[in-house]
């Protein structure tokens, strides 16, 4: 079965403006374009980024609901945890407000989705680091080669917040070069083809901590291989070096990335290789429509 | 997961229950739970562990152990041969439940069988947890809120949820597909139910699934705000319901294929026949006043297994204790088995709700229920609900056949799951 990327919603830094220090902010767009302003107020940002890119994803579908909503991300609602947390230690876990802990769940975007949309379909939410969009991606693949939704909403999301910004960089994340980055980007895949698809999704793949276990390189020709191709039949091959100063680094990154190679013209077989702190490796095989 | 290793999804592939592995606050082993359950002993008390001012104000259920106990049950020690005692306790929990569940099924991972046979084994980690390594956050935060370049890094290395999958995976020598699952609550019954999968589409041989979660001040003090934590010990399903008692511990259980099965000495404790997720669609935190997300998985995870729901033996609730959940589960109950129901009980009784652990340690009651043929209590039941036509069972039921169990978790952001688990 052929999985079909038939829609894109992104947000993502604006690729015209130069990095803040060792940093890369999303633009965020006119919400009240997505969503009613009564909850625009209630939301954190990486809930209306994730649920606005959501909503410009359908759209761009003309679909009212998708069959499954799948989300990864690997930091979740930080700027709800960071207030919860604070308030705890600030006011000795006196007189604290519900609201910011029921919107600290990193399930938060993937249900507010769902309430929005009322789709009491299939709902999952994937939080392994530079994996979370890969598993998602997963997710939604199995469920339409399950014959379980005929479309699956996924994203891929992840923000910045000053405090973890202060904490990645004192783990040294951004010593050699890397900038810091966010953004949230979601898909429509079907299982069948509108005529009007960005792309076909051919396969995924991932590799914890290859280093130690496998070769990335053989891992490359292995992954061809599956499909009967060689690295000299992929068109362009799509590494962190040729996306990420545009989104920065952020676990999710890859779903840029894959944003990056559906709208592209001109490559045809475009291979998409992320590797997040050489930890998670993952490949992506995207054939263009 | 391996390049070269295309799905090739097959519906009804059995998927067999091959290990268990189990901690909580009434036993830090699968049998001294089994012995609680059958026995009636609760494992709420006051605060021991856990260092909150609300320390008298609410009972908690909590593992019976130190953080330096919990690391020695590990069996790791360090290169100065000292246990991991600095190691969030949720990635504790978790290893001391995963290695059990690992060592239960006869698998071999490291050591014991060829290596030949090792590297066929595509073994996977699909792990569940709500706030990862929170535990030590709180304490890294309290420095760092005074001054960002204070409080020790070492403290957040686990902040992330899958961080603690990732070193739970590492000590078990697992690698070939890690992931995490975080839907609040039913975090671990959706980990059961992707790892079924991933062994269906035939990317994996086996897989640990379960989830796993430590008592923090971060989720005490967020429940207490919603109002919704007991100042007693729970009455699930009881017309006097006052809340939730939260809890703490892990649970996992080894998925295998039908090939592997048959390769392993012991027979399987059950088969899991059936799942389903589905989103209530109603509220953040609230769920609908008839449970409809509720009704919509144990409606499809018995469509899955191909099942009536004449046929299922003993349905393990979600049964928090709080009047919301209590009530619109038991009413998508109502709908769904209305005018026979099987009997039915809350083990959160028992062990508290343990939030991104619950479906792992239900999905091992489940299990030995329907391998032993045994139905555990709902704990301190008095009144029924007005609004539902049935009551929880309140003894151990040991003289009946139990072939089929529906487990129901439900969460935050309206995330509903099913399993079924079956004889094998």
């Amino acid at each position: 079965m052929k999985i079909y990327i038939r829609s894109i919603g992104n947000i993502s830094p604006d690729p015209t403006m130069p990095p803040t220090g060792n940093r890369l902010t999303a633009a965020e767009p006119d919400y009240t374009a997505f969503i009613d302003p009564k909850s625009i107020r209630r939301m954190s940002r990486i809930v209306k980024m994730g649920v606005a890119a959501a909503y410009q994803c359908l759209r761009a579908a003309n679909l009212s609901q998708p069959d499954a909503i799948v989300t990864g991300t690997a930091y979740g609602c930080l700027e709800d945890t960071g207030i919860f947390l604070s308030q705890l230690i600030r006011q000795q876990e006196d007189m604290l407000s519900p609201t910011s802990f029921i919107q600290s769940t990193h399930n938060t975007v993937g249900a507010q989705i769902a309430l929005m949309l009322q789709c009491t379909g299939y709902n999952n939410t994937f939080v392994h680091r530079g994996f979370s969009f890969e598993s998602a991606l997963l997710d939604g693949m199995m469920l339409l080669r399950e014959g379980a939704a005929q479309s699956v909403l996924v994203g891929g999301l992840d923000e910045i917040t000053a405090d973890s910004h202060t904490i990645l960089e004192r783990f040294g994340l951004y010593k050699h070069g890397a900038i810091a980055g966010e953004g949230a980007t979601f898909f429509l895949l079907t299982s069948e083809p509108s005529g009007k698809d960005y792309a076909v999704l051919d396969d995924l793949a991932t590799f914890y901590k290859p280093a130690t276990t496998t070769d990335m390189a053989a891992n490359i020709r292995s992954f061809l291989s599956g499909h009967s191709l060689k690295m000299e039949d992929i068109d362009l091959v799509l590494a962190g070096a040729a996306f990420k100063h545009l989104c920065g680094e952020y676990p999710t990154a890859s779903a840029f990335a894959l944003a990056m190679a559906a709208g592209m013209t001109g490559p045809k077989r475009i291979l998409i290789h992320n590797s997040y702190l050489d930890i998670h490796h993952s490949l992506m095989l995207v054939t263009k429509c | 997961m391996s390049a070269n290793n295309k799905s090739v999804y097959i519906a009804n592939k059995p998927i067999y229950i091959a290990g268990l592995g189990l901690i909580s606050a009434i036993g830090n082993d699968v049998a001294k739970n089994l012995h609680a359950l059958e026995n009636g002993q609760a494992g709420m008390q006051a605060l021991q562990h856990l260092d909150t001012v609300h320390r008298s104000a609410f009972p908690v259920a909590e593992v019976k152990a130190s953080n330096e106990e919990l690391a020695t049950l590990t069996g790791l020690t360090d290169d100065d041969g000292r246990p991991p005692v600095n190691i969030s306790r949720t990635a504790l929990l978790s290893l001391v439940a995963a290695k059990e569940a690992l060592e239960s099924s006869g698998l071999q991972i490291r050591g014991g069988t060829s290596r030949s046979q090792r590297r066929q084994l595509r073994l996977g980690l699909v792990s569940a947890n709500t706030v990862g390594g929170m535990d030590k956050t709180e304490h890294f935060f309290r420095h760092f809120l005074n001054d960002p370049q204070k409080g020790r890094l070492s403290e957040v290395i686990h902040h992330e949820c899958g961080s603690i999958t990732e070193w739970v995976a590492d000590q078990l020598g697992i690698h070939e597909y890690i992931t995490t699952i975080n839907t609040a609550c039913s975090s671990s019954a959706n980990a059961l139910a992707f790892a079924a999968r991933l062994i269906r589409h035939g990317y994996l041989d086996a897989v640990v699934a379960g989830g796993t979660d430590s008592l923090t001040k971060f989720t005490l003090n967020g429940f207490n705000t919603l109002m919704i934590l007991d100042r007693e010990y729970c009455t699930p399903f009881d017309e006097d319901r006052k809340g939730l008692n939260l809890g703490e511990g892990a649970g996992y259980v080894v998925l295998v294929s039908e090939q592997i099965a048959a390769t392993l000495q012991s027979t399987p404790f059950c088969r899991l026949s059936g799942y389903c997720n589905r989103n209530d669609a109603y509220h953040q935190t609230a769920s609908s006043p008839d449970g409809r997300g509720s009704y919509l998985a144990m409606l499809g995870a018995l469509e899955s297994s191909g099942l009536q729901p004449s046929d299922i033996d003993y349905i393990n609730l979600h049964g928090t204790g709080t009047t919301n959940n209590d009530l619109a589960e038991g009413l998508a109950i109502q709908r769904l088995f209305d005018p026979k129901y099987p009997p039915l009980s809350s083990t959160k009784s028992f062990t508290g709700h343990t939030l991104g652990a619950s479906g792992g340690i239900e999905a091992v009651f489940s299990a030995l229920s329907v391998q032993k043929d045994i139905i555990y209590p709902n704990l301190r039941f008095q009144t029924p609900m007005k609004e539902l036509s049935f009551t929880p069972e309140t003894s151990l039921v040991k003289d009946k056949p139990v072939k089929h169990v529906l487990s129901n978790s439900f969460g935050f952001g309206g995330n509903c799951s099913s399993l079924i688990f079956s004889k094998p």
